[in-house]
């Protein structure tokens, strides 16, 4: 197409150039730059080269007869529609393979690769010194409980014993570790969240008299008996904020907050903040995770 | 006498129809999360007009319910293909000019009553319509703004803690949550007027979408 004839075109009637000279700019218009082209000749013969958008013709600017507008609607029509209707099942057919496609951790393949690309990016991201935010004593709220997977009412506490890498722990030997209080906000990934005191050991103070091997990648918990378990990446584990806590609003942890104690992790959903802990791993194979393994982000970080 | 006018840049029309599904995507799988948590309502002070819930068993019939895992999967997905979608037409908008077409001015606010006036058929003469008339303008504007504003909402929600400083803009975790409903009704909002007022504009209107040229009535002399 000529573009000139255009250009000339517009600029006989000014103020529309820019307009135009981003029209020819867009590409793969071919088909319609020839019935621009038609369209500008049959102006042409008329004198009339009216702005094609914005400002109305005025009345008296009147168009040549253009027997042909039928024609070239019929033809963009049959092209535009083809190319939306050949899209719209291309969608459809895009949307049935997603959800079709083999399940990863119970969600499609291609949802779990992106969970796991927005996990790298978000690793990237990560910065041990940004915290969650703290919250004055007056602002804390109903400490809501849910999910009890591996904990039970009748549970004999004094026969539980931490396990961090083959060492053995009890209570005391965790409350030795200098006391970390924060009040946080607990976010369940369902979407509610609850601004609540929590007091115990920093994981890292714990895991700095057990070092694990230079390199590790992964902490994995477990409950005593193993109903539930989650996988932490290195640097949230090693989060100043990462408690392994045992009070609870200044009260030792009731059984359903996961006695005698449990994982307060705010950089993640409340789904890794694991209650009763009974087992703690180092390991470079991605640990299994509860809830990963039911459709969830393996990552959940804040 | 008929006149083709071109209306629609190819690119625009594309960023359009590629919205629409995914935002589709974005508002169902939204849904399937807000079932976990399906807390809001419309009310005034501790006086609740109706809360933003379906019954129990339509949760079950239309298979929206215990489906969290999938919803953020999916949201996580298609976050994506909205953003960028989004962003590309912003760009698009700015280096073709097209900018000017839609973005309101001071006329627009005024104008944009009497477009209303005339639509609820309270006012006789036809406002300016220009290629988008000032509502127009406004709401294609708007959309945009609350389209960045879903996007940044929607971090504040998913990473509170490496970008507390904009969850804390927004008035803390909860309030963003709340934002980022209330965007999403707000988009349900502009689609029903979007569909109300493309109807009633007409056929030659709606194809310019697809086609990128609408039919002029040029009166004979």
């Amino acid at each position: 197409m000529n573009d000139e004839d255009v250009g000339r075109g517009e600029q006989e009637v000014g103020g529309e150039q820019e307009e135009r000279r981003v029209d020819q700019e867009v590409g793969g218009e071919q088909e319609e730059r020839r019935v621009d082209q038609e369209v500008d000749e049959t102006r042409a013969e008329g004198k009339d080269a009216s702005p094609p958008t914005d400002t109305p013709p005025p009345a008296s600017h009147i168009s040549p007869p253009t027997s042909d507008v039928d024609g070239q609607v019929r033809r963009l029509s049959r092209r535009g529609f083809f190319v939306a209707g050949v899209s719209a099942i291309a969608a459809y057919g895009g949307w049935r393979w997603l959800t079709n496609a083999s399940r990863m951790g119970d969600v499609p393949w291609p949802l779990r690769r992106t969970l796991e690309t927005n996990e790298k990016l978000s690793e990237a991201y990560f910065r041990e010194r940004r915290l969650s935010p703290t919250f004055p004593a007056s602002m804390i709220t109903n400490a809501r409980i849910n999910g009890g997977i591996g904990l039970n009412a009748n549970y004999d506490m004094s026969a539980w014993q931490l396990n961090i890498d083959g060492h053995t722990l009890n209570l005391a030997d965790i409350q030795a570790f200098p006391k970390r209080e924060m009040i946080t906000e607990f976010r369940c990934i369902e979407g509610w969240s609850y601004i609540a005191k929590w007091s115990g050991a920093r994981l890292a103070d714990v895991m700095a008299k057990f070092p694990p091997p230079p390199d590790t990648r992964y902490v994995a918990m477990e409950t005593p008996g193993r109903a539930y378990y989650v996988g932490l990446d290195m640097q949230s584990a090693m989060h100043p904020q990462t408690l392994l806590a045992y009070e609870l609003n200044e009260q030792p942890l009731t059984w359903q907050h996961g006695a005698p104690l449990r994982l307060t992790i705010p950089v993640k959903y409340g789904i890794k903040n694991i209650k009763r802990v009974g087992t703690i791993r180092y390991t470079n194979v991605r640990p299994a995770d509860f809830w990963a393994e039911r459709g969830y982000d393996w990552y959940a970080g804040h | 006498m008929k006149r083709l006018e071109r209306k629609h840049p190819l690119a625009i029309r594309w960023f359009h129809w590629i919205n629409f599904p995914i935002l589709a995507v974005m508002v169902w799988s939204g849904l399937l999360i807000y079932w976990a948590n399906a807390v809001y309502r419309v009310g005034v002070g501790k006086h609740t007009l109706f809360k933003m819930t379906i019954p129990e068993h339509l949760y079950e019939k239309w298979h929206i319910a215990f489906r969290l895992g999938w919803g953020l999967s999916f949201h996580f997905f298609f976050m994506w293909l909205f953003a960028i979608n989004g962003i590309l037409y912003v760009l698009y908008t700015i280096f073709s000019g097209e900018w000017r077409y839609l973005l309101p001015d001071r006329r627009s606010f005024i104008e944009a009553i009497q477009v209303t006036l005339y639509d609820l058929r309270l006012r006789k003469e036809p406002p300016p319509q220009r290629k988008y008339n000032a509502a127009q303008r406004i709401a294609y504007t708007a959309i945009i703004v609350m389209g960045l504003g879903s996007l940044v909402t929607g971090l504040a929600i998913y990473k509170p803690v490496q970008f507390a400083w904009l969850t804390y803009l927004f008035g803390g975790y909860q309030m963003a949550r709340f934002f980022h409903f209330w965007l999403t009704i707000g988009y349900v909002v502009f689609f029903v007027v979007h569909i109300g007022q493309v109807v009633r504009t007409g056929w030659n209107n709606f194809r310019a979408m697809i086609i990128g040229y609408e039919v002029h009535e040029v009166p004979n002399e």
